[in-house]
């Protein structure tokens, strides 16, 4: 535990050294609404239902980019074969920086969900709490299958290429029970039972992928 | 191993050659008339998917945890048959929809959950091929991702409500439908075991042959 709080203030340090990762990913997360803006407004009105795949899809676009970013400097330093070769068990590394990526979207998300509500007039803040459930369920799905292949991807050919390919597929079940769970949300009236089956359904993804993730992280990242 | 292998390939064969009659035999379903006959390639196809997932996701934890080649030739063999009989699915799949619902492709959790499980295992297939040394272990981690995804196909359809019938169809059909299906899915089951077979064996072919390209070189 005491590893994994290490290795998130690590990151944590650097980051607020460079703001790199977090300006460019809140950038290119504005930019991909503003990109769906253009497609999905008529006539100065959103597609019905549009908020909350426009919402989704900017936290996983941007999410990949962020993870691609955190672990291409690791790279760059050499600093994850050093984190390797600490004498520290292997899952906490990867929970440090699992933290670290969930603290980073974490803020993109504060920054997206009022500008998707804004930008179109999505009731997002009728139901605070089950926005926030259906938001970290979904962003730790994605982040606990996005830090594990990041991680080893680090040493491969391509890995720019080759780590949406591997993310999106596996983890859109994760992204659609998130749309669905949104946009049940924003009907006119809030659709709570539906919200609370998909939040559910979350958490069941959650459970199933972080512990694939703990168990693979280890002979993963043994050369 | 060539005698005991011997014995599948005519197996198979004479289940493949024995198959048409038996489909013929079968009774026309009431509503959907000649189509639904297609659920004898429907239906076996997907279940030679799931056991190709399971052997891909069982040699690749093998494989991972215990670092043994073999295994990593049978995952390989696996996900390409995965794929393989996967397509074979999406195929015969739309064929049968367009008559029955009036549509190629519905959006439905079944139908979009298939296509998704086929996508991961194109995905293991490209990271093997374009990534690298070091890239097995790679996808065999997504491997196991996608065994862990492939029963939220399966159950999909009893969880949301979907134009795709339930699973609780198949064990109920009349003998008369069970028996030809139960045909057609051993044939099926025993294809993907021989190709598994000859696969791993090209794939172990390949690592002799590469191996005796590095001592020639040394």
């Amino acid at each position: 535990m005491r590893t994994a709080w290490l290795v998130l203030r690590k990151d944590f340090a650097i980051e607020a050294r460079s703001w790199e990762v977090l300006t460019t990913t809140l950038f290119f997360a504005a930019a991909c609404v503003l990109v769906f803006a253009f497609a999905f407004v008529r006539e100065g009105k959103a597609v019905e239902d549009a908020a909350a795949g426009i919402l989704w899809i900017a936290i996983a676009f941007s999410g990949t980019l962020a993870l691609g970013r955190t672990f291409e400097r690791e790279r760059y330093g050499e600093t994850l074969r050093a984190l390797l070769l600490a004498p520290a068990p292997r899952p906490a590394l990867y929970v440090g920086k699992l933290l670290g990526m969930l603290a980073l979207l974490g803020t993109a998300e504060l920054f997206l969900v009022p500008m998707v509500a804004f930008l179109f007039q999505a009731t997002l803040f009728s139901r605070p709490l089950l926005l926030v459930a259906l938001l970290s369920g979904g962003t730790l799905g994605f982040s606990a299958v996005g830090t594990l292949f990041a991680a080893m991807l680090v040493r491969a050919r391509s890995r720019d290429v080759l780590l949406p390919i591997l993310l999106y597929p596996i983890t859109i079940p994760v992204i659609i029970a998130g749309v669905r769970g949104t946009s049940a949300l924003l009907a006119e009236t809030p659709d709570e039972p539906t919200a609370i089956m998909w939040i559910g359904i979350l958490a069941a993804f959650d459970v199933v992928f972080v512990t694939l993730a703990l168990w693979t992280f280890e002979p993963l990242m043994t050369e | 191993m060539r005698k005991v292998f011997g014995l599948p390939v005519v197996v198979v064969g004479a289940l493949f050659a024995a198959a048409p009659y038996f489909i013929a035999q079968a009774p026309y379903e009431s509503t959907m008339g000649l189509i639904q006959k297609i659920m004898y390639f429907h239906v076996p196809s997907w279940i030679a998917m799931y056991a190709a997932i399971l052997v891909c996701g069982v040699s690749s934890a093998i494989y991972l945890f215990q670092n043994k080649p073999a295994a990593d030739r049978y995952a390989v063999s696996a996900a390409e048959l995965t794929v393989l009989f996967g397509s074979m699915g999406l195929v015969t799949g739309p064929l049968w929809g367009r008559k029955a619902w009036g549509v190629w492709w519905e959006w439905d959790v079944r139908l979009t959950s298939a296509l998704l499980l086929e996508l991961i295992f194109v995905a293991y297939l490209l990271v093997r091929k374009y990534g690298g040394p070091g890239s097995e272990k790679l996808a065999a981690a997504a491997a196991l991702f996608g065994m862990a995804v492939a029963p939220f196909v399966y159950k999909s359809v009893d969880i949301w409500r979907t134009v795709h019938p339930k699973t609780s169809v198949v064990p109920t059909l009349p003998k008369v439908m069970a028996g030809p299906l139960a045909l057609t899915a051993l044939a099926f089951l025993l294809l993907f075991f021989v190709l598994l077979t000859l696969r791993a064996r090209l794939a172990e072919r390949q690592a002799v042959l590469d191996e005796l390209y590095l001592a020639h070189e040394d």
